[in-house]
């Protein structure tokens, strides 16, 4: 290698370097996301020989029916959740942040429920809102057991007993998230605020938010989608019944249930595209504030 | 130059490791002369023991054939996707919802002409398509509820119900004479709100024709009177006059066992493959098993009888791209006929003139009359499923009952006759695009 030249040394490593990631990302990603496009003009039960190229009417039938979009409601209680996940791990991140006994126990303690396995986590909670359960124990042990409801079998509560799980679950990976953005603000500008008499709270608003703005934008951008597209926790919680039906669940129903893998896929594609604006609109809306 | 070479020789270099681990997979299969097959079974709490058992007694006579198991929970989900490719075991379970049978000549090996397969076996219709036979039923079921007799008994029930009206006085009588829950609807689980009822509906039909070839042509399965009507009404009635358990949201398969052996559960939905099962679970509890009993689904027809249908569990067929399909057929034929499997499910044996067991003996000394569906007309093999598909209703799965559930106990804003009006105009306009008379 010795007689080659710098640009080309650089072009051979990155190339290298690169071959095996983008291989791995068309052969699992783009090559399954083009089959997905296939799919979803066929009229196909998803095993069958017999594929029936049909063209758009996948997608003609999908809009012609509102109640294939109805499930999007349960998209709100995610959403709002996201927005409660992200200040308490925001909260922690920055409580964490400066000197505290048991530092490590306790960002050992938030960060745990993301490692677990999601169906896991799913068993858990239904032992934990069971009638007699976890939570009607806590409940009584505190004495309030006037406050016990139906946690599941309650339609008007059941999604926010999904969405409490849910934050349980991911606050985690946002708080480590934050956390690691925190922990790379240079000391000294802490220690210069102290100088200048900042208490926590000036420190949080004029030294932290903007140094990790670029870290909130992201995680509310992953927030979005992660509210768009919700499945783990009310499939094997609820199977998607009782009103927690989900848009993926309802996928994952017309592909697997109805065998109508066509109109599943072209259910997918919508999503990705809905998913692709939203988070366009988002980054456009940061883009002007920062304009601002 | 020199640098594209090197690329292009590291790219061999790659090409020919790549190649080389692929030739070498395909000489060890070559190489190899004790066969060896996979089955497939959506049995997975009998895999690591009975299943091994058999394997065991099978190599006495086939020392040569070694046998190897693999189940999966969510048997009819993942079996479908693997069969996109050609590796799915030797010998399986044919899936049932959502696999038509005219696709079973492309994924499956046949066994037999109907006629000879017939003449042997039980079950046979389920799998035939254009004359030749794909599958053979590995235990056959009959379908009612299940029930305590104890709590039966202390609830003061003389006579076992021989109408949805009885059974739901029943019912009422459990609940206000005992502390048991009268009926549990497994609604957690899901499934227990699918097939179990689903296969309940030729037994209101009493017509072995009806299922099979009369329902792919009626025009409102859910109106009044019909057996989905029936019941449908009979699930929303238990649930509104509130004879289920407090909160089904949170009921739990396994514990329902043992919660009906020691009588904290009168009665479920099941199809008799689940006797042995709440059997075992009061032995292990040092319960008599005796108190688990097996009734027919509470209806009576116009002619005066209550009928119990019979039907095939899941069936076995070879897979058509199998290397092993004789070995594959050889176990299959001593798993049918040796093993003993339908004895140890107290389910009816696969092979004709196999004794019934004795839960369903009983029926016969109600006066219980049993059917068995009629194969669909030629040409409308398929026709069922695909109405059934088209119209995204999926009576096999526990959707529209779940609904009914919700509904019930007032989750839903909608009225018992809204689901059936629902369905059935579902169900017609599935029928109209397909051009269905």
């Amino acid at each position: 290698m010795k007689d080659l030249n710098y640009a080309s040394q650089r072009r051979i490593l990155i190339v290298t370097f690169l071959f095996v990631p983008i291989v791995l990302l068309c052969v699992f990603s783009f090559l399954p996301l083009g089959n997905m496009v296939y799919y979803s003009t066929l009229k196909w039960n998803g095993y069958s020989k017999n594929r029936l190229f049909v063209g758009f009417s996948n997608y003609i039938r999908l809009f012609s029916d509102p109640e294939y979009f109805s499930v999007f409601k349960v998209s709100l209680y995610y959403l709002a959740g996201s927005v409660l996940q992200l200040s308490l791990a925001l909260l922690f991140a920055t409580l964490l942040t400066f000197e505290m006994r048991a530092k490590n126990f306790f960002k050992g303690v938030l960060f745990f429920p993301y490692l677990l396995n999601g169906v896991a986590i799913a068993f858990i909670f239904l032992f934990f809102y069971k009638g007699d359960g976890t939570l009607d124990s806590i409940l009584k042990a505190i004495g309030l057991g006037d406050l016990i409801q139906f946690w599941l079998r309650d339609v008007k509560i059941v999604n926010f007993s999904m969405v409490f799980t849910s934050i349980w679950r991911y606050i985690g990976f946002n708080f480590i998230v934050f956390l690691g953005a925190m922990q790379s603000i240079d000391k000294e500008i802490f220690e210069a605020a102290d100088i200048d008499g900042a208490n926590k709270w000036h420190k949080f608003i004029y030294i932290i938010m903007p140094s990790i703005k670029k870290i909130v934008e992201l995680n509310l951008i992953l927030a979005v989608t992660g509210a768009i597209q919700a499945f783990e926790i009310p499939y094997v919680m609820m199977h998607g019944a009782n009103g927690t039906k989900t848009f993926v669940i309802q996928t994952v129903d017309t592909a697997f249930v109805n065998g109508k893998l066509g109109l599943a896929s072209a259910m997918s594609v919508v999503l990705l595209i809905i998913i692709i604006i939203a988070t366009i609109f988002q980054k456009q809306y940061f883009k002007h504030r920062e304009g601002v | 130059m020199k640098t594209k070479r090197k690329l292009l020789s590291i790219f061999l270099l790659m090409a020919v490791t790549l190649s080389l681990s692929f030739s070498e997979g395909n000489k060890e299969t070559a190489k190899k002369k004790t066969q060896e097959i996979t089955v497939i079974t959506h049995r997975t709490d009998l895999v690591d023991n009975l299943f091994q058992e058999y394997v065991a007694e099978f190599n006495k006579i086939y020392p040569d054939i070694k046998v190897n198991y693999e189940s999966i929970t969510d048997y009819e989900g993942e079996i479908k996707i693997r069969m996109n490719t050609k590796q799915y075991g030797d010998l399986l379970m044919i899936p049932d919802t959502g696999f038509a049978i005219s696709e079973l000549p492309d994924f499956f090996e046949p066994l037999g002409t109907a006629k000879d397969m017939a003449a042997k076996y039980e079950f046979t219709t389920d799998k035939e398509f254009n004359g030749m036979v794909y599958g053979i039923s590995s235990v056959g079921n009959a379908q009612g509820i299940i029930y305590n007799k104890e709590v039966f008994k202390k609830a003061g029930i003389k006579k076992i119900p021989a109408t949805p009206e009885e059974f739901l006085d029943a019912l009422k009588m459990i609940k206000s004479n005992t502390d048991a829950i009268p009926y549990y609807t497994n609604y957690a689980a899901a499934w227990p709100l699918g097939g179990q009822w689903e296969a309940q509906a030729p037994n209101v039909a009493g017509d072995a024709k009806w299922y099979t070839q009369k329902l792919p042509h009626t025009k409102a399965p859910w109106s009044e009177g019909q057996p989905y009507y029936v019941l449908s009404k009979l699930l929303w009635d238990m649930v509104s006059m509130e004879l289920i358990e407090e909160d089904p949201t949170t009921t739990d398969w396994e514990a329902c066992k043992g919660m009906i052996a020691k009588g904290e559960i009168a009665s479920m939905v099941l199809g008799s493959w689940s006797i042995i099962q709440m059997q075992q679970a009061a032995s292990s509890l040092g319960i008599d098993p005796g108190v688990i009993g097996y009734m027919p689904f509470p209806y009576t027809n116009a002619d005066g009888h209550v009928y119990a249908s019979v039907g095939s569990d899941k069936q076995f067929g070879i897979n058509v791209h199998s290397e092993n399909k004789e070995a594959a057929r050889k176990y299959l034929d001593w798993f049918t006929e040796k093993s003993g499997f339908a004895q140890h499910e107290s389910g009816i044996s696969p092979v004709k003139g196999g004794a019934y067991p004795d839960a369903l003996v009983a029926f016969g000394e109600l006066g219980v009359k049993f059917i068995q569906n009629v194969p669909a007309m030629k040409g409308e093999e398929t026709l069922l499923d695909d109405i059934d598909s088209e119209a995204e209703i999926g009576r096999w799965s526990e959707s529209y009952r779940t609904r009914i559930l919700e509904a019930a106990i007032g989750n839903r804003d909608e009225s018992f006759d809204d689901i059936m009006t629902d369905l059935n105009t579902k169900w017609a306009k599935a029928m109209s695009t397909l051009g269905v008379k």
